[in-house]
């Protein structure tokens, strides 16, 4: 069932990425090495996407994430007083953290082996999809009246608002 | 198979196979040959350029520059690179070793990933992606981190404070960037940096919107850390930025990033705006358009060099204000602009037909060369009012004070 | 598959581009001198010894230069495909991308009205 290829290769390595970078993120206790830890599980994600032939998303996933909110974080961690060198855990709830990932886990996998996405699954055989969707159509979707110009436009509203309020909260000592 | 074998670098793969090779090797092989061929493209002529550099400037400052080394000194770069080799490297006490090595590494190798998508000629480019564009700008933002890496393992205050400014500047200028890179995906309409240079057969992107082209140009000259916004090195007030505890050859490795990094954007500028390799007969002899697009490069990058030393640095707070009080709202005008006049073009069926020769693009050019006129005309005679206000106001402020304290008396008390 | 291809050459790229960095530096390993010493090693600083934290609270004003950033980041993934597919679309969709681009720029004078932007 599973046959050792380039892409299965890449699979592997890029689900060390994201589950090592994610374990780094959790346990480590200097937080600038969480964010570090965080963009390798990015970057393993932006790989994701590729194998997936969504190379648009790849490209968004790096620029976003790593190269924006990776940086936010890190500004984020420098503006806090004395919170880079903490050496004490504050996470008194990790417990619970861990039940609902142990929870989300059992769900995820039960999806799996149980007959509803995976293999054995009523879908299992069928194509998803004969056509390969580009950029263009992407874009092509996104503005077109019939198809997604609201979510469009409201996801611009929604990105305004943050930025008032990020800067409303940012600055209230005025 | 013997037709595919003509064209070796591209066919490599094809060839091997057709000589017995396992395919998967033979791809794996001539990925790999790709690869370092791509690479040390842009690693040999940084050597070359250093050289190119500090000969340009001795020029400009009345000297003579390095002519010891080599027949006019050429060799200098490589003396420099052993003498960087055999330098004692000192990590300084409470940085945080790891990430204070992996940062020279980031820096050099962010660079070099770039060129994987550049076309060198019709035929041959590393990697032809789709979103090519989305690449360049990706790769170049995880410059931010290894800004952030360094200077904060280096456990030093300069080093932090600059990683900061650094930062800051580079996050700021990314959106011009951006805006500016959106007027060659609408033209070509793709993102693929080969089909925007095929797309420019008939006109070059420049004469379309030299707005653009002076957008994109300006923000790269800042992501790069170039003067006037070479502030993030600011020798004076921040000695030298975050890379300030690194010595040997990991500082050589930031200092060989950053030249590369000025030569890469000469390159993606040519690509973007100047029509890449097009050029006479470049269709009959493919191999032709390397050449072309080296001397373009070189163009651009000779105006970066006539701009680093002869325009004086900017402050701080100059340098924030430009880019979004200045910057930013241009590039979102001529984006506006840009979208309107191509929309009204294409409804008059002015736009360019599918051969895209130069007769066919001469009228949307035109109608958007006027309409970029049109933008630096506003934008000069705004800037005039603005500065003669500023004049006004200034006078009206000494002639006050002149009123209070006449010519001649003792300032202050 | 052609695409994957592509991707392919990249991927090699990303595991190899490394290499070039570490090469020199690994190299001169054996070239250069190795004598730490306690003062040598010390923090660089003007003249005198460092005091306190290096890692001091930093102020607001680059967190927001940053979420600026982020907000106009997003919106240009939004950009992109529209402007990709640009050539081929009407009237409507530069009214829709025109309102998304006017948006945006309302963010901005808002930021700029409310002094957001300005270096202190």
């Amino acid at each position: 069932m599973i046959t050792i290829n380039a892409q299965s290769i890449a699979f592997i390595l890029f689900s060390l990425f994201i589950l090592g970078g994610g374990l780094g993120v959790v346990t480590t206790r200097n937080l600038i090495h969480g964010a570090l830890y965080l963009i390798l599980s990015l970057f393993g994600v932006a790989g994701f996407f590729v194998l997936l032939s969504a190379p648009f998303l790849a490209a968004v996933q790096v620029l976003v994430y790593i190269g924006a909110i990776a940086i936010l974080i890190i500004f984020a961690v420098m503006l806090t007083r004395s919170m880079t060198s903490l050496t004490e855990a504050f996470n008194r709830q990790w417990w619970l953290a861990g039940l609902v990932g142990g929870l989300l886990f059992i769900f995820l996998a039960a999806g799996i082996i149980l007959p509803v996405w995976g293999a054995s699954s009523a879908y299992a055989g069928q194509p998803v999809s004969d056509v390969v969707a580009t950029t263009t159509d992407l874009g092509i979707a996104l503005v077109d009246g019939n198809q997604y110009v609201l979510p469009f436009e409201v996801a611009s509203l929604l990105l305004t608002a943050a930025m008032i309020g990020a800067i409303v909260i940012a600055r209230d000592d005025e | 198979m013997e037709q595919q074998c003509r064209d070796l670098i591209n066919t490599l793969a094809a060839c091997m196979v057709a000589g017995g090779t396992d395919p998967n090797l033979a791809n794996l092989l001539s990925a790999l040959l790709g690869v370092v061929l791509v690479a040390t493209l842009p690693l040999v002529t940084v050597i070359l350029l250093i050289w190119v550099e500090r000969k340009f400037a001795a020029r400009i400052q009345d000297r003579l520059g390095p002519n010891r080394v080599g027949p006019f000194g050429l060799l200098q770069s490589v003396a420099d690179a052993l003498k960087m080799l055999t330098k004692e490297d000192i990590t300084p006490a409470g940085a945080d070793r790891f990430i204070f090595n992996l940062a020279p590494i980031i820096a050099f190798a962010v660079v070099v990933l770039i060129w994987a998508v550049i076309p060198f000629t019709p035929l041959h480019v590393g990697s032809d992606l789709s979103v090519g564009i989305l690449y360049f700008v990706g790769v170049g933002s995880i410059g931010a981190v290894k800004v952030m890496v360094a200077g904060w393992s280096s456990n030093n205050k300069y080093a932090l404070l600059g990683a900061f400014r650094t930062i800051a500047q580079l996050v700021s200028y990314e959106v011009p960037m951006i805006l500016a890179l959106l007027i060659p995906v609408m033209m070509a309409g793709s993102m693929s940096m080969q089909d925007i240079t095929r797309a420019q057969g008939g006109m070059w992107y420049i004469f379309a919107s030299p707005l653009a082209f002076l957008i994109f140009f300006i923000s790269n000259l800042a992501e790069t850390g170039r003067a006037p916004f070479d502030l993030i090195e600011a020798e004076s007030e921040l000695v030298a930025g975050y890379n300030i505890e690194y010595s040997g050859f990991k500082f050589g490795m930031f200092m060989a990033g950053e030249f590369m990094h000025v030569f890469t954007v000469a390159v993606l500028t040519a690509v973007l705006f100047l029509g890449g390799w097009w050029g006479p007969g470049v269709e009959q002899i493919p191999a032709l358009g390397f050449v072309y697009l080296g001397l373009k490069t070189m163009a651009v990058y000779f105006a970066m060099l006539l701009i680093r030393n002869t325009v004086p640095r900017f402050r701080i707070d100059q340098v924030m204000n430009f880019n979004w009080k200045f910057m930013v709202p241009l590039s979102i005008v001529v984006v506006l602009v840009q979208a309107f006049l191509m929309r009204i073009t294409t409804s008059l069926g002015l736009a360019p037909n599918e051969a895209g020769d130069f007769v066919s693009n001469l009228p949307q050019t035109i109608v958007l060369l006027l309409g970029n006129l049109a933008i630096i005309a506003v934008v000069l005679n705004m800037i005039r009012n603005r500065g003669r206000q500023q004049r006004l106001a200034d006078e009206a402020a000494a002639a006050h004070s002149d009123l209070a304290h006449p010519a001649g008396a003792p300032a202050g008390d | 598959m052609q695409l994957l291809n592509e991707w392919a050459f990249i991927g090699v790229f990303f595991a190899i581009a490394w290499v070039f960095p570490l090469l020199p530096i690994a190299g001169s390993w054996f070239l250069r001198p190795h004598k730490p010493n306690a003062i040598k090693q010390q923090t660089y600083e003007c003249g005198v010894e460092t005091v306190g934290d290096t890692w001091v609270q930093f102020k607001v004003q680059y967190y927001i230069y940053a979420l600026v950033f982020l907000v106009f980041d997003v919106e240009m993934v939004f950009l992109f495909p529209w402007a990709v597919a640009y050539k081929q679309l009407d009237w409507f969709a530069f009214g829709a991308g025109f309102l998304f681009i006017f948006l945006l720029a309302d963010a901005l004078i808002y930021a700029w009205r409310k002094n957001a932007l300005e270096w202190i």
